[in-house]
């Protein structure tokens, strides 16, 4: 499944059904552009997981709703509700766990 | 991403590192050496190596400075910078130092000493809560408010200078001040108290010239404050080496030297096998 890129605009449409998983990344950290690729073989392999990311940078009110204090940070969401997050990279397996 | 990855990847530019670097460049096999500046390590200050054979009675900084020399006469590419984050993915692991990314097929870890550094109360509580390890990752976020940089390694104070260039009112601690200081908060960072006195702060960036192997690299299996390895140097981790001070006591150039180059063979072994 595609990944989907998040704006303050479509966010609670765009989660508000079954399991999300939510990137917040910045073309500036290093970190998140290795979190990148293995968040896009994540969404390969989870068609069920509806992946998502938002550009922190270019949305600051999502940031600050979510109090996105360190990238990279994964959410989960589920029927709209944030049920996790992690700050820092995450692997595969870690992932997976996470939207279990 | 930068270009494809090579085949064995070195954190530290110590005796262990050089050791291994040289061992696998003469094994054919593509090295990057990643790592601080070794002139700011502890050898760089010891006066006096006593027991380095042939070398024995020179200074830890001109030990160092050969040891460079050879990497350099060899042309492994040696790249300075801090390590922020380690990550294994499709069959090679991902490692970032600053704003770039690396990628290799086997890691060995050769960052010194140090490895089971206590963190500063709050730190690890707060972390991801407004305390963060990475200035070019999290700066951004600070834009507009006002941040304590913990500057434990010698980067702290480059550190501050970028992050008050992009806009964050920065208040700066220098090792001896940082190294005793407090994170205060419950949720979130709301202070720093150092020497006595607390600060109100929006975030703190607590900056080391290395982090942690075990906190880069969760799962790898410790021993009393060092990476635990066998007798091969290899890691808990399919991949991953280590050696020199990071694994253990005695802190010795000779030590490190030695096991920088079982590392190095080991990797390459272990490269052959997969490749097979």
């Amino acid at each position: 499944m595609s990944v989907i890129e998040l704006t303050a605009e479509n966010f609670d449409e765009a989660v508000k059904d079954g399991t999300s998983l939510v990137d917040f990344w910045a073309a500036w950290c290093g970190p998140c552009r290795m979190q990148s690729p293995i968040v896009d073989a994540f969404a390969e392999k989870h068609p069920e997981v509806k992946v998502c990311k938002v550009n922190v940078d270019e949305q600051p009110a999502l940031a600050m709703r979510f109090e996105i204090m360190s990238i990279p940070t994964l959410m989960v969401f589920r029927s709209g509700e944030a049920v996790k997050k992690t700050v820092g990279l995450s692997g595969m397996e870690e992932i997976e766990e996470m939207c279990r | 991403m930068d270009g494809s990855a090579c085949d064995i990847l070195i954190l530290g530019a110590g005796p262990a590192g050089v050791s291994a670097a040289l061992t696998a460049h003469a094994r054919g096999r593509s090295v990057l050496v990643l790592g601080a500046d070794p002139m700011r390590s502890p050898l760089a200050k010891a006066e006096r190596v006593g027991n380095y054979p042939g070398l024995a009675g020179m200074s830890g900084r001109d030990l160092l400075a050969a040891m460079l020399g050879d990497l350099e006469r060899a042309g492994v590419r040696r790249i300075t910078g801090r390590v922020t984050g380690v990550v294994s993915f499709g069959g090679s692991f991902m490692v970032s130092a600053e704003r770039d990314v690396y990628q290799a097929k086997t890691l060995i870890l050769a960052s010194g000493a140090g490895q089971g550094t206590k963190p500063l109360p709050g730190e690890m509580e707060l972390l991801g809560k407004g305390v963060s390890w990475c200035a070019t990752c999290d700066g951004m976020l600070y834009r507009g408010k006002r941040v304590a940089v913990l500057g434990l390694g010698g980067e702290g104070e480059k550190d501050a200078g970028f992050l008050e260039s992009i806009g964050c009112q920065v208040l700066f601690f220098d090792p001896t001040q940082a190294k005793n200081a407090q994170i205060i908060g419950t949720d979130r960072v709301t202070a720093v108290a150092v020497g006595g006195k607390e600060y109100p702060v929006d975030g703190v960036f607590v900056l080391r010239d290395t982090v942690a192997a075990s906190a880069l690299l969760p799962g790898l299996a410790m021993r009393d404050g060092h990476i635990a390895v066998d007798e091969n140097m290899a890691a808990s981790i399919p991949g991953v080496f280590a050696a020199g001070d990071c694994v253990g006591r005695p802190y010795q150039v000779a030590r490190a030297v030695g096991q920088g180059n079982t590392a190095a063979l080991a990797a390459d072994g272990y490269l052959k096998e997969r490749d097979k």
